[in-house]
Order: C-alpha cells, then structure tokens, then sequence
C-alpha cells in the first residue's frame, strides 16, 4: 500500500504547492485596484522542498527518519515592483497575469504526470 | 465571514469591483443634476476598498477586497450664472452636480476590467478543479 502511496505523493505535493501559489497571485488580482496592498508571492522550489523530505534536515543514514512538513507555512514574499504606483499598491497587473497563467500551466503539466501515473499503475493492475 | 479558497477570494472582489461600479454609474446618472442650492447639489460617490486578509494569512497568504464605506467627495458644485432657469436662486444661479465625465469613464473601464480579471481568475482556475478531481479517468 506504501509504494502506491509513493508514488503519488510527489506530485501530489507539486500540486498543494501550485494550489497555494494559485491562490496567493489570486490574492493579489483581487487587490488590484487596493490601495497600499503589497503584493506576495511564494518561492515553489523552497516550498516544494520544504514538503518533500529534501529539507534542510536530510536523511544521511539508514536509521534517519525523514522529517516532513505537510503543513505548508513558508514565507510569503513581496514583490518588488516594476514601475511603482503613487497609491502604494505594488500589484501590476501584466506581471499577475503572467504569473498565473505560468502557475496554471505548470499545475496542468504535474496533473498531467499524475495521470499518467495512474494510468500506467491502473494498466499494471488489470495486467493488461 | 471566513475567507477560504479561490471563490471567496475572486467573489469578494468581483462584489466590490461591483459596488465601484454602482457609485460609477450613480455619479453618471447625476452628471447633468442642477439644484438652486449649493447644500442639496449631488456630490460624487467614492467607494473606499480595503484589504481584508484571511485569518490565517500568514500561512496560506490568503487575502481579498471589500468596500470599507462609500464617500462622498465635497467637491464645490459647478456654479453656472443662467438667471431664465426656472431653479435659479435670487442672484440668477444655478448649481451643477461637480461630476467629472471623463474621470468617471476611465474609473469605469478600470472597473471592468479589473471585474473581468477576477472572472477569468475564478474560471481558470475552476477548469483546474474539475481536471483534479477527473484525476485517473
């Protein structure tokens, strides 16, 4: 049941991360228009490491246990602006876009692995 | 109300945006409004947006819009000398509502458009939600 479990995980994980990131430059379209709202974002490798048990601790031995965070709580940056604006909002709303429909394609491409993931174990289970 | 995913976010936002287009179209219905008495003259609307950041914003970096109040601006009315009105006051004056068309039309595009983002925001990332849960099909 472990390995099964294995090997969704990762991508699963890849998924969580994309999910907050998503949800963060969503944050920030919706305070477009705020004034003095910062803009934030997340750095996905740091918080991709940070779910997956390659860490700041790491496993050097057989009798190590692997810590991992599930919860994911890292930091959320703020952007630096391009052009500042004169309300102190640092929302562009180009880089936003750009951002998001990077985040999302990137989402569909680890839904994408995952899917074949399944397939290929579904395929190994029926023998086919 | 607890903030807690995408369509919180996006649905506040889209309210909000809304509520800056009721006082858009309000301050416009009322652009041409002349009184003979500077008190009563219509002044513009302004809604006032603020951040509202979900309760736990330091880990999942949740935050959406809402509108903190609804001003109004108090702008000196247009004073027009036109003594035929028939609302003209003793010294032959009349009072315009201070409403700035150009201003109101931009504010209003900006408006829209920032609607529009939230709208794509929420269908795209809908479109995600419905792929996830088809996972393995």
């Amino acid at each position: 049941m472990d390995s099964i479990k294995k090997q969704l995980t990762f991508f699963g994980n890849a998924l969580k991360v994309r999910n907050k990131r998503n949800d963060i430059i969503a944050s920030n379209i919706a305070n477009a228009a705020t004034p003095n709202y910062k803009a934030r974002d997340i750095n996905f490798l740091d918080e991709f490491k940070k779910v997956t048990n390659t860490g700041e601790i790491r496993v050097t031995h057989s009798n190590h246990i692997p810590t991992k965070n599930y919860n994911i709580s890292g930091k959320a940056f703020y952007r630096d602006p391009v052009i500042a604006s004169l309300d102190g909002n640092t929302v562009e709303l180009s880089v936003e876009q750009m951002q998001f429909a990077e985040n999302t394609m990137k989402y569909q491409t680890t839904l994408k692995f995952l899917n074949g993931k399944i397939t290929k174990m579904l395929s190994a289970i029926r023998g086919e | 109300m607890k903030i807690k995913n995408i369509f919180d976010i996006a649905g506040r936002a889209m309210a909000a945006q809304m509520v800056r287009l009721n006082t858009i179209s309000s301050n416009l219905a009322n652009a041409g409004a002349t009184t003979g008495d500077p008190e009563t003259v219509y002044k513009p609307l302004k809604p006032e947006f603020k951040t509202q950041y979900s309760e736990n914003v330091k880990k999942n970096g949740i935050s959406t819009v809402n509108v903190s109040k609804v001003v109004e601006l108090q702008k000196e009315p247009f004073k027009i000398f036109d003594p035929n009105h028939p609302l003209a006051d003793g010294d032959g004056y009349i009072y315009k509502a201070p409403i700035n068309v150009e201003e109101e039309m931009v504010d209003m595009m900006d408006a829209s458009r920032q609607y529009q983002n939230n709208v794509e925001v929420v269908t795209t990332l809908k479109a995600l939600t419905l792929k996830t849960i088809n996972l393995g099909k």
